[in-house]
């Protein structure tokens, strides 16, 4: 940070005169006039108290109830100290805990592997100006507009067993929902479906962001299309690569509706997400067991975030 | 979690809350419930400030939000308002937003009179102090039959709950279809077994089945337990005093794995809608579900169904029992008007408000055994018989037992076994060892 002054010279107080050179931290904050400070002060405030009443304090919270047994019903006095033994019951006891764990894996690896380069693909041909583009672009980017319980319904309409369009073309019986073995791979192919049009969006506007003149001296310097876009676009694009990183980390952490809409993340569609809400959300009020998982998912994004944070800095400081 | 009454319903619940169009009121109970989660003991002393005992007003909070059953609701109300002169204020919530809340709406500030079911939860709620006792009430209830009474009394043998209507679980079928082929109703499982395997020569499933949601089979499994056990095992295990570990409860799941051949297959990924659809089809040949499968069927259909409870399976036993959910009213701890509160209570279960349920909603039983039933179809008729003769009713799994073992554990259990039935003693000690976890006091 340089120590320019932050605001006009004409609105900020007259430095004093008799200012000592070595007590620049002071000299900076007398800078700023009255008015400033409020302003300063309360846009740090703000937004400090917002984040610490909406996601510290529940996270917080959530932590501590892992501990309890509570039902949610009766006073907080009332809630009993538990301590590991709800962590104990998720690892040893808690059959759908372990099909989670690998589905969402699952899904990391195949939004990672499949569904983002493939979204890059299509972000690259769009990029080319095609007749078409705006059609396409929509087309693809449709599923990511829709509303969750819409999709639900699509596939539904696509997978039922008896009545679905996939059977009835194909002429096969398979049990697309009801088929553990085969309901994951349907559900990733739903998700795979909007995944591809999310990062499709982000990475096209990447793209028209990239100063043509590198790609003209590429090919100046006789580059073929394809190293062009790995030796030179790609690592112009650092930028939007994490942040196409991170978006499908998150997505794949996070993924809850399509499972939840399909049969609540049961039978082969195991979700942590799902489980959580499965436990907590609704009649079931499990809520210490529910946090115990809800817990194993924070310490699970954290590490992701202070992997990416970690990165970040590094990158700033550079 | 009660079955959907209609297509609509069911297709309303595909949509969750936070997407649907919620209407104001909802809403803003959400939201109530959400300062209840935060602020439960805050709220807990803020009920009392009620106003004066003369208050000619008591407020009803209804799960009855779709069109037909709000309305036969307001029909109701209607009635009560003008043989009593009270005003009633009617608090419709979405039907699952209000079963999802009900923790909290009932700990912060429930309306005077709420909408619920008989059973396990009811029971838990009376024993936590949510709940108001209705003894005296019943004392003034014409009508009930001592089973609706039973169904009615909480732990300390006091009445906590109203019933207004039911609805059997049995197994239908087509009557054409059974005349064409000769079919007889089976009246052991002997029989049953047999004219299952006639149906498969005949081309079709026998028995059609489908568990995408999870509840379904529990009623699967209600029946075989009380058919092989008894109701009061049926009781006993479904409160944690039983063992699942037992010799009793692995004949239920050996009885059931000699049965799923003659089930639909693949069946975790149908909807019920869809495995009556094929009893509708003439594909399946019978279905073991609750009264609501005529949703399905339309005009002739419907009076086509027909059905027969479970047969008996040890004759020590019988075949008397079955589940028969029972929908009702009951009275929050501290109403603001108690008084009022009462009498809109009593007259919910009077004959006159059962009259005025059959006129208006062909698809329920009442619970008043004086309501005039002559409007009933032939298949509420029978329905009505049958549940009348059984020596006991059951409420169905989920709502005799927790709701946390049945959603969080039941459920993936049923499912577990109904892809892999070979491992029945893998399978009972995993539920017993988490039915510890969960009923620990």
């Amino acid at each position: 940070m340089s120590d320019l002054p932050l605001i006009r010279a004409d609105r900020a107080a007259p430095p004093p005169a008799a200012a000592t050179p070595t007590g620049g931290r002071r000299r900076r904050v007398r800078l700023l006039s009255g008015t400033d400070r409020v302003v300063v002060t309360l846009m740090v405030l703000v937004p400090l108290l917002l984040v610490v009443a909406l996601v510290w304090l529940p996270a917080g919270a959530t932590v501590l109830l892992s501990g309890t047994d509570w039902d949610g019903i009766g006073p907080i006095s009332d809630i009993e100290w538990v301590g590991g033994r709800n962590y104990a019951d998720v690892v040893q006891n808690y059959p759908p805990f372990v099909p989670a764990v690998q589905n969402n894996l699952l899904w990391l690896a195949a939004l990672f592997v499949v569904a983002t380069p493939f979204g890059m693909f299509l972000a690259v041909l769009l990029d080319k100006e095609l007749r078409g583009t705006r059609f396409y672009q929509t087309a693809l980017y449709l599923p990511v507009v829709l509303s969750l319980a819409l999709i639900g319904f699509v596939w539904q309409l696509l997978y039922s067993r008896d009545q679905g369009l996939l059977n009835a073309v194909l002429g096969t019986n398979v049990d697309w929902y009801g088929d553990p073995g085969v309901n994951i791979w349907a559900v990733l192919v739903a998700a795979g479906w909007r995944h591809v049009g999310y990062v499709m969006l982000l990475y096209l506007a990447g793209l028209k962001g990239v100063d043509p003149s590198l790609r003209e001296a590429a090919a100046v310097d006789g580059a073929s299309e394809g190293r062009t876009f790995f030796k030179v676009i790609f690592p112009v694009l650092r930028p939007i690569n994490i942040i196409v990183l991170v978006v499908t980390v998150i997505e794949s952490l996070r993924a809850f509706d399509l499972v939840w809409v399909i049969n609540k993340g049961r039978n082969g569609l195991e979700l942590l997400s799902a489980l959580v809400t499965q436990n907590v959300v609704g009649e079931a009020s499990r809520i210490g067991f529910g946090s115990a998982l809800a817990t194993i998912m924070l310490v699970v994004s954290l590490l992701f975030i202070t992997v990416y944070l970690a990165t970040v800095l590094r990158e700033g400081r550079r | 979690m009660s079955r959907p009454r209609t297509r609509a319903e069911y297709l309303a619940r595909l949509v969750p809350p936070s997407v649907a169009g919620l209407n104001r009121r909802s809403l803003l109970a959400g939201a109530a419930g959400t300062t209840a989660l935060l602020g439960t003991g805050l709220l807990a002393g803020c009920g009392s400030d009620s106003g004066g005992s003369d208050a000619k007003t008591v407020s009803l909070g209804s799960n009855q939000s779709d069109p037909k059953p709000k309305e036969v609701v307001a029909k109701v109300v209607d009635g009560f308002q003008t043989s009593s002169g009270l005003q009633v204020a009617v608090n419709t919530v979405d039907h699952n937003t209000f079963q999802e809340n009900i923790n909290n709406y009932l700990q912060g500030r429930p309306d005077d009179v709420f909408m619920w079911f008989a059973g396990y939860r009811m029971r838990f709620f009376a024993a936590r102090g949510l709940a108001g006792d209705l003894s005296d009430v019943w004392g003034r209830l014409s009508g009930m039959s001592d089973a609706f009474r039973k169904a009615s009394t909480g732990d300390d043998g006091k009445q906590y709950f109203v019933p207004s209507s039911y609805y059997p679980w049995a197994v239908f079928y087509r009557k054409s279809v059974w005349q064409q082929n000769g079919y007889q109703e089976p009246k052991t499982l002997d029989d049953l077994t047999a004219l299952a395997g006639e149906m498969k020569k005949d081309g079709l499933t026998p028995i059609a089945f489908a568990d995408k949601d999870g509840w379904p089979a529990m009623g699967t499994f209600d029946i075989l337990n009380l058919r092989i056990n008894g109701y009061q095992f049926h009781i006993d295990l479904m409160a944690g005093k039983e063992s699942w570990t037992s010799d009793k409860v692995k004949k239920v799941f050996d009885t059931w794995r000699g049965l799923l051949p003659l089930h639909q297959p693949d069946s975790l990924g149908r909807t019920w809608q869809e495995a009556a659809q094929s009893l509708q089809q003439k594909k399946s040949g019978m279905y073991l579900l609750g009264l609501f499968v005529g949703q399905q069927f339309d005009g002739d259909d419907l009076a086509d169904l027909d059905f027969f409870t479970f047969p008996e399976i040890d004759p020590a036993i019988g075949a008397k029992a079955l589940d028969a959910p029972i929908d009702g009213y009951m009275m929050a701890r501290k109403p603001k008007q108690e008084a009022n509160a009462r009498k809109l209570l009593e007259y919910v279960g009077s004959k006159a408000a059962a009259d005025i349920t059959v006129k208006n909603d062909p698809s329920t039983l009442v619970a008043n055994g004086e309501a005039d039933t002559s409007g009933y179809s032939a298949l509420q008729r029978k329905a009505a018989e049958v549940v009348g003769s059984a020596t006991e009713i059951a409420q169905f799994l989920d709502r005799d037992t927790r709701p946390d073992f049945a959603s969080t554990v039941i459920i993936p259990a049923l499912q577990q076994f109904i892809k892999d039935p070979k491992d029945i003693d893998g399978l009972t000690s995993s539920i017993e060892n988490q039915k510890k976890s969960i009923f620990t006091d």
